[in-house]
């Protein structure tokens, strides 16, 4: 491991530094972890769009073996039965939308409810000046040391007590009001803001709610989104909260409906090119988010990981 | 009405940190913001005491019951927790989760802090950062399905290139020798990216003066890392380590979707054997049982962590 010897740190202003072999060690190994990274997600494109039959023939082919649509097809209910078993699906219909349908409202609700609470909350914990204020913060940050298996145990009896399984509400009540970390995270930025912005709208007569909802929110939009684009990965991509308390199909989200997959299929030839076109559009959303929103996503972990 | 969202507004003033020039007119001492504060939490005060205190306590009466999820909990005192230590499956779900954990976390932090180093002297381009991160938005449901076409058997590309190398295909997952390494390896290779950026996040706190200084000193960028990076870096690491071994020990989804425990045992993680007794074998309590222990567990990793790697202190002056 002594190749690991970059030239000293005293050069980094010139831009073109020496290529010792420690620097080149250094990028091959740097792109060996990014090629990694990025090699499933090619390896699932190429083959959503191969003809799950032929896979078989040409399995270590880079390119698509007989390339189709027809596994998109499928899994979007766009073929006929008589299609789908042609080309190597099970002929089984998977309703994919109504899935697709199911993860928007329970991921979509969780978020929207989990961020605008916490907020509240965070903005009590940072600016109101009120006794046992730091206790009660205390309290809320100590539900992050349980595990969540450990309340989500009872949590399923009290969801089942009220009739609310395999409703949205049983799915999305958990969630709803607040987590302990999106009440920290947005009560680390209220903490910054500036008072003076709060003071001069004070004197123009303005209370505590109209101060928040007018002018505090309206300046937190950049973390406000932030938090609302990881809660929403993060809700989306749940797995054992829905599994527990949506198994009907009007609440089945996708991660449930897909990880059934593999019991589907214990004998035959499992239809790989539909199973990957499933999980290219079950990521699409989270994907397309992380797309658009990619350089705060990126830094937000910066700000959450040095808590 | 105006009159009395002015009274309040003043007050609020009064939450200003100590030192702050508070301006001053109106503003009264002693008084507080506690009615509107209390509007203010009280939605999130609902869901904890609903969905996360009210459980919690419920959680440990369910542990010292009986209950099949149809009829009422039955009181059976310790009875559960005296049974554990003489469950075998018991000690088989910890040791496998324990190999799982030790793979899992010795690969991922090492290949983490190698990432964010290597980030650091080389390149912080987003795009190499976006790369990285791709892996940790995919659920591990998917992720699990993924790897699972790449290592299949049969077809799967990854025995293609063993063949293609002249090894033995390998049945990753169905293998007993290979089940929890595999296993381990899909998570790498979905938190290394995310795991990394948390290290890189905390590097970038070192003063750069200390390696210009260093360098002068005649050190190599071996040794900066060993006696500059390493030790700055320790309370984010313990952070990190706190963060990622907790949530390693509850690992559940990969195992869900792909080997279901098997072959065998040799997957039957700790949070799996949770599930499959409270759900599929209908003991209740017994799973609560074994859900305290994981609580104790995982307090006292994270204690012990945070004791041996002094993350309270910092060498930064």
């Amino acid at each position: 491991m002594s190749t690991l010897i970059l030239p000293p740190a005293t050069v980094p202003t010139r831009r073109h530094r020496r290529a010792t072999p420690g620097r080149v060690f250094a990028w091959v190994a740097l792109i060996v972890a990014v090629l990694v990274s990025l090699f499933p997600f090619l390896w699932v494109l190429r083959t959503a769009f191969s003809t799950s039959r032929s896979l078989a023939s040409a399995p270590s082919s880079l390119l698509p073996v007989d390339f189709t649509l027809g596994a998109f097809e499928r899994v979007l209910g766009l073929s006929t039965h008589a299609q789908a078993v042609a080309q190597g699906g099970s002929g089984a219909s998977m309703n994919f939308w109504l899935y697709l349908r199911n993860s928007v409202i329970y991921a979509g609700s969780v978020t929207i409810g989990q961020v605008f609470f916490c907020a509240m909350a965070a903005y009590a914990f940072a600016r109101l000046r009120w006794p046992g204020r730091n206790l009660v913060f205390g309290i809320f940050l100590g539900a992050l040391l349980v595990p969540p298996i450990f309340t989500q145990l009872p949590n399923f009896i009290l969801v089942k007590d009220l009739g609310l399984i395999n409703t949205f509400g049983g799915m999305i009540l958990p969630g709803f009001f607040m987590t302990p970390f999106a009440v920290f995270f947005l009560r680390q930025f209220f903490l910054g803001l500036n008072h003076e912005v709060e003071e001069s709208a004070s004197l123009d007569g303005a209370g505590p709610w109209r101060t928040f909802f007018q002018i505090v929110l309206p300046m937190s939009t950049a973390p406000v989104t932030t938090l609302a684009i990881l809660t929403f990965i993060t809700t989306w991509n749940d797995y054992l909260w829905p599994l527990l308390v949506g198994n009907t199909e009007g609440t089945k989200v996708l991660t449930v409906a897909l990880g059934i997959f593999q019991s589907q299929t214990p004998g035959g030839s499992p239809d790989w090119a539909g199973l990957m076109a499933a999980a290219l559009v079950a990521a699409a959303p989270v994907l397309v988010l992380f797309f658009a929103f990619a350089r705060r996503i990126l830094d937000s972990i910066g700000y959450t990981g040095t808590k | 009405m105006e009159g009395d969202l002015l009274t309040t507004t003043s007050e609020a003033l009064g939450a200003a940190p100590p030192g702050h020039i508070a301006s001053p007119n109106r503003r009264r001492k002693g008084r507080s913001d506690l009615r509107t504060a209390l509007l203010f939490i009280a939605p999130s005060a609902l869901g904890f005491l609903v969905f996360y205190l009210y459980p919690a306590i419920r959680g440990f009466y369910f542990s010292l019951t009986s209950y099949n999820l149809l009829g009422t909990p039955t009181w059976v005192g310790f009875d559960n927790f005296v049974k554990i230590p003489h469950d075998p499956m018991f000690w088989n779900a910890l040791q496998v989760t324990v190999e799982y954990v030790v793979l899992n976390i010795g690969f991922q932090t090492v290949i983490a802090v190698g990432l964010a180093v290597l980030m650091q002297r080389l390149t912080q381009s987003t795009l190499l950062r976006g790369a990285l991160l791709l892996p940790w938005l995919v659920s591990n449901v998917i992720a699990a399905l993924v790897w699972f076409w790449l290592l299949d058997y049969q077809i799967g590309i990854v025995n293609q290139f063993l063949r293609w190398l002249g090894v033995h295909p390998i049945a990753f997952f169905a293998d007993n020798l290979w089940a929890i390494p595999t296993i381990a390896a899909v998570n790498v290779w979905r938190y290394m990216g995310y795991t990394a950026l948390l290290v890189f996040a905390g590097i970038q706190t070192i003063p750069k003066q200390l390696y210009e200084a260093a360098a002068i000193d005649g050190s190599t960028e071996w040794k900066s890392f060993w006696r500059i990076t390493l030790p700055l870096l320790r309370p984010v690491l313990a952070m990190v380590l706190v963060l990622t071994v907790t949530g390693s020990f509850q690992v559940f989804d990969t195992v869900a979707v792909t080997t279901r425990g098997g072959p065998v045992n040799v997957t039957r993680v700790y949070q799996y054997y949770i599930y499959q007794k409270a759900f599929t074998e209908g003991q209740f309590g017994y799973a609560s049982a074994l859900a305290v222990v994981l609580f104790l567990i995982l307090a006292a990793l994270a204690a012990l962590q945070m004791r041996l790697l002094r993350a309270g202190e910092s060498d930064l002056a």
